[in-house]
């Protein structure tokens, strides 16, 4: 197995591109080596971009934040603005797995790794980010919700990398909250994830809302009818009911040891119903 | 293929060693280095017994490469006393009996020493949450907690 | 908080006090060395390659490829292990018999589980050693499996050994089965009491395999000499049981074979066993290089011994005013691939907290197409506790009654008649009731959506072949030698009761676990048994030194034995020689040892007779959410007979862990299988054991009842704390929820189903 380590986002992706065998990307490390060890995949290439510095950066820009690939959620954390513009994307990086594994992992592997229980992909999906691939064609932007296409399943083409994540610029009055549901109260893969971002005018009423669900179907679900059922409201009782109909309607969950399919439609609405709650008081207090 | 040739730090001390590209950074402590404070428990980062700091971040030594250490700054168990004089949290591990088979110890000293770096005053919740990457199966984590509790307030001068 | 009910009176310098521990620097600073810290020269990677299948007939293996394979040194099948005539032997609280070892060591006729070793190789690297596996060919002849206790019951269900007929039923039976013996034990007529009760409730649990969790896999390191003297270095809970068990499969003398124990990372039972070793040897041997094997966390979940999952059923019947008039129970354990569940020892202590008239309890012990079960801290006691201790939990509750008081109604005591025998000598089931009773915890108002729930708990504790060894070193410091590997505060006992009988400071007393060469025979740390039967004999060996100086002063000073005694760490002269000569310190007496005789040593062998039980009560509060089911422990106490505590910290420490293991059995532990038969789960990330944030501190309270049979006083304290745990978490969201839970774990899914079932009859609390 080669290790190449390049310093420009070019070289990474030439190298990419020009593998005829099985070349991964090498950030956190933490799904890969676990994948290695398991035999589950055999690469003949690791391109580890952590010494690509434009990767690894956490840069205010038009207003937003560009979040390098390859920013650890530790890092993530302690970057001195974003934790209070965006807490639900921060805080969901920083429930994938341990400290250990916040120091390590980060929000381009979680995506890429193709699981539809990733922690940090609903929060990123409903904080309306856009995802920044680089490849032998050019750059081109992507909403998250449009990088996993199924299980182990992304849109990328041969040779792309997904070099960032741009969040866009908060209004006022917007909180956003990611929240997931565990047997256990850390270590655990999500039985369901539940992002929402919401965006309230000035007498309180939601004019935006987004709302994404990990963990109940072959991909995290950017689920627009949940996010209607905010939108107008004062995220009211009924608004709340509605929410967490709409938010079970859209799971197409399976069974499996973490879980069975009508335990995690239950516990989406139920999730979806709380991560809103957090959102709401954030948005109030900003 | 010739392996990689790593210079690093460990401890303090520059160490050098080879390894192959899928050696991970436990393998070469423990094989390359001699260093077998640091335990395997899973290879899978879901028990911490390997856990290490790299740059002062702690991290699992199960699921880094060996290649991927080069120029690093690496911390270990063995690295945790300064000589003869042990740590206080050495110090209290040993006064509050939080260890039994000990197997688990080496990893709860680094990832506490990493926790009381970065906040010397921890709740009870904030040092279980932080340590919950480390699992211990003979304590039932109550002494261990307050190990870390009570090595805080001395650390603070309380 | 940690709290000691302390018996008045006591005046120890050492014991009960909570001295620094001995070998505790060492694994502070990573230098203790555990099963896979040790490395010899020329060592080779040993590796195992394991069924696929749950249930195949191997009909062939072809190693010649792996064998050609440059840098592979040796490669072993069943062939290179001594088929053994059935012979069943003691491994802990279990019978294990030897040709099932060796066929679980390496599969012979069948593959009867999923990771079951078929072939090994021992390679110059663990790439090559893998490489190597790939090309070994194995002919399987896939067969139906069977992984669920009541289907392997069943006629027509796949029959794992065609030689299994079923012991303990008259007549015997003509066909063989899956249902290795079934046992009874029965007291009075249980008919008879349960028409005498004004409440019977009857109930069936079920609860699924759960494993030991040791933080450090099975490892070991193997070296054999062309002239066929062995050393094997390995993590185990008995270096003398490995060295019995690997030079019968092997067919070498027990001389040949020295083993020397590591520190270990963890047992709890699962490590009185072997795997890896016999192997590690034969590959040494063929390969005339050291053999290093290391089981990976996904082989130990596949391939060591979980404990049984079961299907227990409970009958009891009591009076209105709370004596219970019968109890009965039928427990199914499964023992996995071949014979030995803990149903015995589960059957045993189902009632035993309880003082009954009428009793009948049977069991049967079943195999199926999973690991063989080994030993877990109480072996089968917490399943049948845990569906006992729900079932009287639910008696108080319809009869009106405090679960205490009911308990206290009905407590053993000294001069009850267990079911399964003996007469108790004293024990503290109705003082740790009493104590549970009195604590603040059982007070405390319970916050939204929490509920508490009471269990006690029973363990026997054994004794067993011990030998300690105790020298006068030259300078007056000591030598202490023990065999059985310390799991977490054994050595620290030991040096405790020997500075308490010798009247020196612990600083000058060194203890190690010695090989199987400087020692008799000692059984393995199981049981309960360390502290309990190594202290004794450490008792035994340092009033034999003491003896022994007496005679060496009194020769000196020319007086009569008897008029010389061992005072405050001196020989002095006694009665009316009083003062005629200087005391003389273990120091001074080593100084004259030579010249009197020789070393001064004291050496105890003994059978350790007069293990007493330990009783526990728990107190626990749970926190439930009503809207996903998840359960959380909120506040939790374990209060329980000690006996004696030599050291209140390691006392403390087991009562913690096992309350830690109960919860997590309790709740989230499971084995998952697929139909396909193959296990699901194999590591920590799904297979969930409890984390530092899924607990509260666990308080304590060490009630103490001595053991009069110990010279201290000790009762093995080990095992008895995973008893109660898994009734009093069930019987706490019971209470919290209004709904029973009578199949383990109680994990989120089936917590919120039966939730929204009993809202649906309008029964649910929340």
């Amino acid at each position: 197995m080669r290790y190449e380590a390049p310093s420009t986002l070019d070289q990474a992706v030439a190298l990419l591109a020009k593998e005829s065998g099985e070349a991964r990307v090498l950030a956190g490390g933490t799904d890969l080596l676990v994948q290695m060890r398991t035999d589950l995949i055999e690469p003949v290439l690791l391109v580890d971009i952590k010494g690509i510095a434009e990767l690894r950066q956490v840069k205010e820009e038009g207003g937003g934040f560009r979040i390098g690939a390859a920013v650890t959620g530790a890092e993530l954390k302690e970057h001195p603005r974003l934790k209070s513009v965006w807490p639900g994307v921060v805080e969901a990086a920083n429930l994938i797995g341990s400290t250990q594994i916040q120091g390590r992992a980060t929000m381009g592997g979680n995506l890429c790794n193709g699981s539809p229980a990733a922690d940090s992909v609903p929060a990123l999906i409903a904080a309306g980010a856009k995802a920044s691939i680089v490849g032998p064609k050019g750059r081109r932007d992507v909403p998250v919700e449009e990088v996993m296409v199924g299980p182990r399943k992304l849109s990328l083409a041969k040779g792309e990398i997904v070099a960032s994540f741009l969040l866009p610029p908060k209004p006022p009055r917007t909180g956003d909250a990611y929240l997931r549901f565990i047997p256990r109260t850390e270590m655990d893969i999500a039985v369901v994830g539940a992002g929402v971002c919401l965006t309230l005018d000035a007498a309180g009423k939601v004019t935006a809302a987004r709302v994404s669900l990990g963990a109940v179907a072959p991909r995290p679900l950017l689920v627009a009818p949940a996010a209607a059922a905010l939108v107008g409201s004062g995220v009211d009782a009924a608004a709340l009911q509605k929410l967490d109909a709409a938010a079970r309607a859209a799971c197409q969950p399976i069974d499996d040891k973490r879980g069975t399919k009508e335990y995690r439609i239950k516990v989406a609405g139920v999730l979806a119903r709380r991560a809103a709650q957090i959102a709401l008081e954030r948005a109030r207090k900003g | 293929m010739a392996k990689h040739h790593v210079t690093a730090t460990v401890n303090g001390d520059a160490v050098e060693f080879l390894c192959e590209t899928e050696d991970t950074l436990l393998d070469c402590l423990r094989d390359q280095l001699g260093l077998t404070g640091t335990k395997e428990g899973c290879s899978t980062g879901d028990c911490g017994a390997c856990s290490v700091t790299v740059d002062g971040r702690l991290v699992c030594s199960c699921l880094m490469l060996g290649i991927e250490a080069n120029g690093k700054s690496i911390g270990t168990v063995e690295g945790i006393a300064q000589g003869e004089k042990l740590h206080p949290l050495q110090e209290k591990f040993l006064e509050h009996a939080a260890l039994q088979c000990g197997v688990c110890t080496p990893g709860f000293l680094v990832a506490a020493k990493a926790l009381l770096e970065k906040n010397p005053n921890p709740t009870e919740t904030e040092a279980r949450y932080w340590l919950a990457g480390n699992l211990c199966r003979c304590t039932g984590y109550d002494k261990i907690i307050r190990a870390v509790l009570d090595a805080a307030a001395v650390m603070r001068g309380a | 908080m940690q709290e000691k009910v302390k018996e008045p009176g006591s005046e120890f310098k050492w014991v009960g006090t909570r001295a620094p521990r001995p070998d505790g620097v060492d694994k502070v600073t990573g230098r203790a060395r555990f099963g896979a810290d040790l490395s010899l020269p020329g060592q080779l990677v040993g590796k195992v390659l394991r069924s696929p299948h749950p249930h195949a007939r191997i009909r062939g293996i072809d190693t010649s490829a792996a064998e050609k394979l440059p840098g592979v040194k040796a490669v072993v099948t069943a062939r290179d292990f001594k088929d053994q005539p059935s012979e069943f032997i003691p491994a802990g609280e279990m019978m294990i018999n030897y040709r099932d070892v060796v066929r679980n060591v390496m599969a012979r006729e069948k593959a009867l589980y999923e990771g079951h070793p078929v072939a090994a190789v021992a390679a110059t690297s663990a790439a090559v050693a893998k490489r190597a596996l790939k090309l070994i060919k194995v002919d399987y002849e896939v067969l139906p499996h069977v992984i669920d206790v009541v289907e392997a019951m069943k006629p027509g269900a796949p029959l794992l050994h065609e030689d299994l007929y079923t012991v303990g039923v008259d007549p015997p039976p003509k066909s063989p089965s899956n249902v290795a013996k079934r046992i009874e034990f029965v007291l009075g007529d249980v008919a008879a009491g349960l028409r005498q009760a004004d409440v019977v409730i009857e109930r069936e649990f079920t609860t699924k395999p759960v494993h030991q969790g040791y933080i450090e896999p099975h490892a070991c390191i193997a070296s054999v000499s062309e002239d066929g003297l062995a050393e094997l270095w390995g993590t185990t809970q008995g270096h003398w049981v490995v060295r019995a068990h690997c030079a019968r499969l092997l067919g070498w003398d027990i001389s040949k074979v020295r083993v020397t124990a590591s520190e270990i990372g963890g047992g709890f039972g699962g490590k009185t066993v072997v795997y890896l070793e016999p192997i590690a040897l034969a590959l040494a041997k063929k390969a005339a290089r050291p053999v290093k094997m290391v089981m990976t966390r996904e082989e130990v979940f596949r391939a060591s011994g979980p404990t049984s999952g079961a299907h227990v059923r409970v009958k009891i019947g009591a009076r209105k005013d709370g004596r219970i008039v019968a109890a009965e129970a039928e427990l199914k354990y499964q023992a996995g691939a071949f014979p030995g569940s803990p149903v015995q020892p589960g059957a045993m202590c189902a009632f035993a907290p309880y003082d009954l008239e009428n009793v009948k309890v049977v069991g049967y012990d079943v195999v199926t197409n999973r690991p063989k079960v080994a030993a877990y801290r109480a072996p089968g006691g917490p399943i049948s506790e845990f569906a006992v201790e729900s079932v009287i939990d639910e008696i108080a509750a319809r009869i009106g009654m405090d679960p205490i008081d009911l308990r206290l109604k009905n407590a053993a005591k000294q001069g009850t008649k267990a079911a399964y025998g003996p007469k108790f000598g004293p024990i503290g089931m109705i003082e740790t009731l009493e104590a549970a009773k009195a604590h603040a915890h059982y007070r405390t108002p319970l916050g939204k959506n929490q509920g508490r729930g009471v269990a006690s708990g029973f363990w026997f504790n054994i004794g067993g072949e011990t030998a300690v060894s105790l020298s006068l070193n030259e300078d007056g410091t000591l030598a202490l030698t023990a065999g059985t590997p310390d799991i977490g505060g054994l050595r620290a006992s030991l040096c405790m009761m020997a500075a308490e009988e010798l009247g020196v400071p612990m600083d000058k007393i060194r203890v190690v676990i010695g090989d199987t060469n400087s020692l008799g025979y000692n059984f393995l740390t199981g049981g309960s048994r360390s502290t309990f039967s190594s202290g004794m004999a450490t008792v035994d060996a340092a009033r034999q030194l003491i003896k022994e100086a007496c005679k060496r002063a009194a020769k000196l000073w020319e007086l009569p034995e008897d008029a010389v005694e061992y005072k405050d760490g001196a020989v002095r002269p006694a009665g009316p020689n009083a003062g005629k000569h200087s005391p003389m310190t273990l120091r001074d007496i080593a100084g004259i040892a030579g010249k009197t005789g020789g070393p001064i040593v004291g050496y105890a062998r003994i059978n350790a007779a007069g293990a007493a039980p330990s009783l526990a009560t728990h107190i626990c509060d749970v926190e439930v959410d009503p809207e996903t089911g998840r359960v959380s422990v909120v506040r939790y106490t374990a209060i329980q007979d000690a006996g004696r505590a030599i050291h209140p910290s390691y006392v403390e420490g087991q009562y913690q862990g096992g309350v830690a293991q109960g919860i997590g059995w309790a709740l989230n532990e499971e084995y998952i299988y697929g139909d396909d038969g193959k296990l699901q789960n194999p590591g920590f990330l799904d297979y969930r054991v409890p984390v530092a944030s899924d607990l509260p501190m666990i308080d304590t309270v060490i009630v103490e009842v001595p053991n009069p049979r110990h010279p201290y006083g000790v009762r093995g304290v080990g095992e008895t704390p995973i008893v109660p745990p898994m009734a009093a978490v069930a019987n706490a969201v019971a209470n919290a929820t209004g709904v029973r839970f009578a199949d383990l774990p109680m994990s989120p899914p089936k917590v919120l189903k039966a939730l929204d079932e009993a809202r649906a009859k309008g029964t649910a609390k929340l």
